[in-house]
């Protein structure tokens, strides 16, 4: 079959994910997208232009090569593609997942100027998810033993990013984690009807083959500390990826009424503990069955909670966003289909107020209306309340999910280690190098909380600069 | 796995566990907590490491018995494991010398309480124990306090041993009968709140240990979040141990009774269950 022309592959429709019914997939905890089959995969792949110079690539927060991941499905090569994907990036299952693609490389599609850009998210995801079910994974071949080993604090997206890479080039990685599980966020942050946790285990299970090592229940500066790293059980580098740390609260009366929590511990119960299984799981989450529920916030975690409370039952689901639905830093994937669910926006409000009962139970919520000002550094447009806009509302649970600030155990507990003013630790942009020799530190605990694929980036960069400094030698 | 050394009763429903976990008992201080998960669809709770060994590797923790986890911890025997155990965690005691220390511990809070003893018997002060209980089958370590005290004052609601009536009273008299310098205060929230009602007119710096609700202990979840002076402050990370005079004990009280309905419901699953299982064999 000759291929299309590029005029008339412009013209073809984006292939659709099909995705479960909002009536029935608002009720379970099952994913909500279905995922292509090999017929529409490559229907999908065959839209692409072959840009001589792809601007998705340049998209990639990691680089992966979608112009050749893309044709390799067209000419059904599925593996092949998945192997082509994991050289740049280790979770193809999970980015193809929770990637902002609008952002990146679907952003900068040049399809995306006349009409839909093409689907490469789902066609990642449409690989990785192939190769499971074949039970053909492709392992990347590992390099002679350098006889080096290097300690990797914290198993989220950057730091297993980080083992898989440094495997490969010969180093012994030893994972340590602070929870029970590993997977970092992927397993105590983003729900189970987003991303399946079967999946991560896979993932991890592929780097656990490849002879990376995880250690669960280490808290790195409570349980050993960076230097006992170096001088007591003989690492020769570390990579610290704690990811984002403490949830920030708003800091208004009534915020230790019962019924308020953050999002990290709405979904740390719901997600990590199986609270959605009570009583089977011992972990309770607060009981959002028949409940007015309400999550305040607009970004992936937000939505990740609402979206949660209503599978938990809520009868009501809201979310309040001090700014507009423009400025919500959340996947546009997520916003769509939380509509579809049902989830109602207040966006450009703000709380002000949580109201209670005499026995600490949170009964409602007073908030102030908000207007869009001038854009801030970050570029997003400031909100300020409107005076005299107050209003309330009735609500028995409210999720706060407005941010992080940095977790202080690392820092505060290694000497030499310089931190920013906001209590992040600082590394060099370009290799990751920290103030102290022969740490290294990326993702969200250098950023601030940032996303999956920009903490796979780092960790993928700090692997390149901590090789070249075991090679090295040199500081 | 963290596998249990040796389990014994101290009193009913209040058992002692000496458990390998070398890296946590080479590491952990005085005030120090960990959190364990006993099995596989088991929650995360916090437990103050009661005592360590460097030398055999094991950490004690003093369970009570007191809802699901708790009780279902209590049926563990030495040779069993846990599942999980992660710590130390939270900030140690402040230890100094700082003249004639009260160390008042109530109920299981004892356990708690006694570390803390330790250490400040060491760094060298005068160091007095109160130590109470409802009734005597329920007082714990009273030899071992006993051994790191210059005097001990056991006191029962009940009056079946020692001074009969509440830590508070007991205490209230001893700072009537020499200079006090420091308080420490662990127990039901309603015992330290009294402790710290009787302090703060006098201006005795008085420290308490909270246990409120917690998941990961890492700072991650804020669940634990406390009302101290005013503004919030984390158990795991900010504590566990505050001044008492400026703890909003309301609100903790409050707050730890957040889960109360599912926590019945957990435990009477369990009992149901263990009803059954005793009724067929």
């Amino acid at each position: 079959m000759t291929r299309p022309t590029t005029k008339e592959r412009i013209k073809l429709p984006r292939l659709d994910m099909p995705a479960r019914e909002p009536e029935l997939r608002a009720h379970d905890f099952d994913e909500v997208n279905l995922g292509f089959d090999p017929r529409v995969a490559a229907g999908e792949a065959l839209r692409c232009l072959e840009c001589a110079n792809p601007a998705c690539v340049k998209g990639c927060p990691v680089g992966v090569k979608v112009r050749e991941f893309v044709q390799l499905i067209y000419d059904g090569e599925f593996v092949q593609a998945a192997a082509k994907i994991r050289e740049d990036n280790v979770l193809p299952a999970v980015t193809g997942r929770v990637c902002p693609q609008e952002d990146q490389c679907e952003g900068a599609c040049l399809l995306g100027k006349r009409g839909a850009p093409l689907a490469i998210g789902h066609l990642e995801r449409f690989v990785a998810d192939y190769e499971r079910q074949a039970g053909a994974i492709g392992l990347p071949p590992i390099a002679e033993p350098t006889g080096k080993k290097v300690a990797i604090v914290g198993s989220g997206p950057a730091g297993l990013s980080a083992a898989g890479e440094l495997i490969q080039r010969g180093h012994r990685v030893r994972v340590l984690e602070a929870l029970h599980e590993i997977g970092g966020v992927l397993v105590y942050g983003i729900p189970e009807f987003r991303l399946p946790k079967a999946i991560v285990r896979q993932e991890v299970d592929n780097l656990r083959l490849m002879g990376v090592e995880l250690e669960t229940d280490v808290v790195v500066g409570k349980t050993v500390t960076i230097d006992e790293l170096f001088e007591e059980e003989g690492f020769d580098a570390v990579f610290i990826a704690t990811g984002a740390g403490l949830p920030r609260f708003l800091g208004v009366p009534g915020e230790h009424l019962n019924g308020v929590c953050s999002a990290n511990e709405f979904l740390t119960r719901v997600n990590l503990m199986k609270a959605w299984r009570f009583p089977e799981y011992d972990e309770p989450v607060y009981d959002c069955r028949g409940k007015t529920v309400a999550v305040i916030g607009g970004g992936n975690t937000a939505l990740d909670s609402i979206r949660t409370a209503l599978r938990l039952g809520a009868k009501e689901a809201m979310l309040i966003y001090r700014r507009s639905d423009a400025e919500m830093p959340a996947r546009a994937e997520e916003v769509h289909h939380a509509k579809e669910e049902g989830i109602h926006f207040h966006t450009l409000a703000n709380p002000v107020e949580f109201l209670g009962d005499a026995n600490g139970q949170l009964t409602g919520v007073r908030c102030v209306r908000m207007e869009l000002g001038e854009p801030a550094a970050d570029g997003r447009r400031q909100s300020n309340p409107i005076p005299g806009s107050e209003f309330e509302m009735p609500l028995d649970v409210a999720i706060v999910a407005v941010g992080t600030s940095a977790n202080p155990i690392v820092q505060s507990s290694t000497p030499g280690l310089a931190t920013t003013r906001k209590g992040y630790i600082e590394a060099n942009p370009d290799t990751l190098r920290t103030s102290k020799k022969g740490v290294f530190a990326g993702g969200d605990i250098v950023t601030g909380a940032a996303t999956v694929i920009l903490a796979m980036g780092a960790g993928r960069k700090a692997a390149r600069s901590v090789d070249e400094y075991l090679r090295s030698g040199e500081w | 796995m963290f596998p249990i050394f040796e389990a014994r009763f101290l009193a009913p429903d209040v058992k002692l566990f000496r458990i390998e976990a070398p890296r946590v008992a080479r590491k952990r201080l005085a005030g120090q907590f960990v959190i364990v998960r006993i099995h596989e669809e088991g929650e995360r709770i916090p437990l103050t490491i009661a005592d360590s060994s460097a030398a055999d590797g094991t950490v004690t923790l003093i369970v009570q018995g007191v809802g699901k986890t708790t009780k279902r911890m209590n049926r563990l025997e030495a040779g069993d494991a846990l599942l999980d155990l992660v710590g130390p965690l939270g900030k140690p005691t402040e230890v100094e010398r700082f003249g004639t220390v009260a160390v008042v511990g109530g109920g299981v809070g004892t356990a708690i309480a006694y570390p803390s003893a330790v250490a400040l018997q060491q760094a060298g002060n005068r160091v007095i124990s109160i130590v109470g209980a409802r009734t005597s089958d329920l007082l714990i370590l009273e030899d071992e306090m006993k051994a790191v005290s210059d005097l001990l004052i056991v006191t029962t609601d009940d009056g079946t041993r020692g001074f009969h009536g509440f830590v508070t009273q007991a205490l209230a008299e001893r700072i009537a009968a020499e200079p006090i310098d420091r308080v420490y205060a662990i127990g039901p929230v309603p015992m330290m709140k009294a402790v710290a009602d009787v302090t703060r007119p006098l201006g005795i710096r008085t420290i308490v240990s909270l246990n409120p609700i917690m998941v990961d202990g890492t700072g991650m979840c804020g669940g634990c979040r406390v009302l101290v002076g005013g503004t919030s402050k984390f158990a795991c990370v900010d504590g566990p141990e505050f001044d008492a005079h400026e703890v909003d004990f309301r609100v903790l009280q409050q707050r730890n009774a957040a889960y109360r309905k599912e926590e019945k419901e957990s435990l009477d699953v369990f009992l149901r269950a263990g009803l059954c299982a005793e009724i067929q064999s």
